[in-house]
């Protein structure tokens, strides 16, 4: 397989199926084109909406607060450093969906993967807090992926062995998580000392991990960047990271060729798993020091919206993440200086899930195509 | 509450109690739900719709002081949003299961920002049935408050049993989900059936909403549904396509989720967290035990999760119906 035709084949599967594959270079091209203007054309439109919305129920100039936006997300070093650590997660637990959608699969259990492997890094690190620091961070990593990757293998094997819906059981599984979660902190792992926020025990200053030097902004940018290329070099490069493909845009055509479709259903759930388990691992090791309820606050349900913004391609994932983080970040200057209550940028966030997902429809026939292509 | 005079009858009482009072949202999304997806579409934002619906209905009984006129309106959100869903899914090459993910984020969005200021002020509730004036047990009789709505969602689920089995309409609504081509052969508008399909199951669910801040637990918060909207689609899939069996599911859910206040108001505090987590495990339990990987479900609309390339024809990556990806044991 020649690598333009592989270029070609970088759509994501067939039920989030894109412009079809084309072999003259003026139709890659044009499909280059699309794939940049759509996204932008969705994203203007977005803007446009929520401005009107800001406008006509809150009454709130759109272009002061668009240009408030702009400063909380990136217009200093400060706001940079505070999108950045809100970026961090939502790359993380992006993965969660955009692994398994490689096969096919829509998952969205990413915040249970989350919360979940937050406790067991909290329970991990407060076992085993008297070793060395590295020893014990290696442990906490170790324990908050491997619950989240489990989580997640779990959804995926009742898909693959019983044909229950992964969608809806993932998300079924958040709650059962986000119960695990109130059960563990409240109960068994409980420090007494704790009493308005019920938590777990800390698990030491020593044993947090730290920023990345020179910033402020703590090592679980640098994981997730990290975990981005890798899956992008495992996809593009390896004989298993192909398969994976295949079964995604065909699974009559996997099965003919004798693909163990089920192991792949497994290992592509298990590390998107694993990867939001990261997260809740870094949100414990890195910024709170403890377990509690602050680990669900919709990191997990933002990353579904980045994967799905970025096409569930894991380097777009990392831009994509900055934007989201960007506009999180921002909801708090909205809500200081405009008085804007702070779900104003989760309506954002679904009015520009809602609109990049419509926008599906226009490739192909946004841009004048070619007679008989 | 004392539960002194009762003791332990407590908790299947008020079991009972919540499978009549907890399982009103579940009924009329299901059967909304049912509906849309007997047309071959699929709204997962439906948990979206519920809040949605839960906060204009209680915004508007706050404002004209009637609780009715807010039950409407959360009808009329629910059907614009059902409508939206609809439209943006008949575009081609739109799939639906992302568009529901995506309207739900949205609509649980709006609903935080247009519902701000509504979280303080107590709005009139909707009234009840007294059905246990028989008893003399205070128990029984809040046991046996009966929410108008309540009857109201029992009366859709066997009105729409009988619309889909026996009346024209119904049959134009289960020949746009059984085969397109089939619909289109004898001239049936299949986006237009979908449309109004989705649009009055969302407006169902939206009356579920208005249940949720007008009678049970009866004020608007943000954390007003857990999940609720989803649980009811998942149920549909469970009740096999079927208004009645949605009836059925929505009170064994409700009354799954009042095990956890019941033994709490009997003293038994040890594991309420757990227990909470019971009416997802039952679904999940119950998904696991119904599923099937080797056949498609019986009872599934045949075009249901169909994403439209073009003219409507099939494309497979349906969601229940689907060939299943294959397993180890069917590979050659």
């Amino acid at each position: 397989m020649s690598p333009k035709d592989q270029v070609a084949l970088e759509s994501p599967p067939a039920a989030l199926v894109t412009a079809p594959a084309s072999s003259s270079a003026r139709d890659n091209m044009r499909a280059i084109l699309e794939r940049i203007a759509v996204p932008a054309l969705a994203l203007l439109a977005s803007a446009v909406i929520f401005g009107l919305l800001l406008a006509i129920y809150a009454g709130v100039d759109p272009l002061e607060a668009f240009a408030l936006m702009y400063q909380g997300a990136f217009g200093t070093w400060f706001s940079w450093q505070n999108t950045l650590t809100r970026a961090a997660p939502l790359i993380l637990t992006a993965l969660c969906t955009a692994l398994p959608a490689r096969l096919g699969l829509v998952i969205i259990g990413n915040e249970g993967a989350l919360v979940l492997g937050g406790v067991a890094a909290a329970a991990a690190g407060v076992a085993v807090s008297a070793a060395s620091p590295l020893v014990v961070q290696l442990t906490m990593i170790v324990a908050g992926m491997l619950a989240g990757g489990l989580w997640i293998a779990f959804a995926g094997a009742l898909r693959q062995y019983r044909g229950v819906n992964e969608t809806i059981s993932s998300l079924l599984l958040t709650y059962i998580a986000i119960a695990l979660m109130n059960h563990f902190v409240e109960g068994p792992l409980r420090d007494p000392e704790s009493l308005n926020k019920p938590s777990t025990r800390a698990i030491g200053d020593i044993n947090m991990i730290g920023t990345i030097p020179g910033m402020d902004v703590h090592w679980g940018l640098a994981f997730g960047i990290v975990a981005c290329i890798a899956v992008f070099l495992f996809q593009r490069f390896t004989t298993w990271g192909f398969a994976m493909e295949v079964i995604g845009g065909n699974p009559k055509t996997a099965r003919m060729m004798g693909l163990n479709v089920g192991r792949y259903v497994l290992l592509a759930c298990g590390a998107g798993g694993a990867a939001a388990g990261l997260a809740g691992t870094v949100e414990v090791a890195a910024v709170m020091g403890r377990a509690n309820a602050s680990l669900a606050v919709g990191y997990g349900y933002s990353g579904i919206l980045v994967s799905f913004l970025a096409r569930h391609n894991p380097l777009a994932i990392i831009p994509v993440a900055v934007l989201l983080g960007g506009i999180s970040a921002s909801g708090g200057l909205l809500q200081r200086r405009l008085d804007l209550p702070d779900a104003a940028v989760v309506v954002l966030q679904g009015i520009i899930f809602v609109v990049i997902l419509a926008s599906e429809t226009l490739y192909g026939r946004l841009l004048p195509r070619r007679q008989g292509s | 509450m004392d539960q002194s005079g009762i003791g332990l009858w407590g908790v299947p009482l008020a079991m009972l109690a919540g499978a009549i009072r907890v399982s009103t949202p579940f009924i009329f999304v299901s059967v909304g739900e049912c509906l849309t997806e007997r047309s071959g579409r699929i709204n997962l934002g439906l948990e979206g719709t519920l809040v949605m619906g839960a906060m204009s209905a209680y915004g508007t009984a706050l404002a004209s002081g009637s609780p009715w006129l807010g039950v409407g309106v959360a009808a009329l959100v629910g059907l614009l949003l059902g409508a939206l869903h609809a439209g943006i899914c008949q575009l081609p090459r739109v799939n639906d299961i992302a568009t529901g993910i995506g309207l739900m984020l949205f609509a649980t969005g709006l609903a935080f920002f247009l519902g701000k200021p509504f979280i303080q002020p107590k709005a009139p509730n909707l009234g009840a049935i007294d059905l246990g004036w028989w008893s003399s047990i205070p128990q029984v009789r809040q046991a046996l408050q009966v929410n108008y709505l309540f009857v109201l969602g029992i009366a859709l689920a066997f009105a729409l049993a009988w619309a889909l089995k026996t009346t024209r309409w119904g049959l134009i609504v289960r020949l746009a989900g059984e085969s397109v081509d089939a619909a289109l052969a004898i001239g049936t508008h299949v986006g237009r059936v979908r449309m109004i399909a989705t649009a009055v199951g969302g407006s169902f669910a939206g009356i579920g909403g208005a249940f949720l801040s007008l009678y049970y637990p009866g004020s608007w918060n943000e954390g007003l549904s857990s999940g609720q909207g989803l649980m009811a689609v998942a149920l549909v899939i469970f009740a096999r396509w079927d208004p009645v069996r949605c009836l059925w599911a929505s009170l064994l859910f409700g009354a799954a989720g009042a095990i956890s206040p019941a033994l709490q108001s009997v003293g038994v505090t040890e594991g309420y967290y757990l227990f909470s987590a019971a009416p997802y495990v039952l679904t999940l339990v119950l998904m696991i035990a119904t599923c099937s990987p080797e056949r498609s479900l019986r009872g599934a609309p045949g075009e249901l999760g169909a994403v439209r390339q073009k003219e409507m024809r099939q494309w497979p990556g349906s969601m229940s119906t689907r060939a299943p990806i294959p397993g180890p044991g069917t590979a050659t």
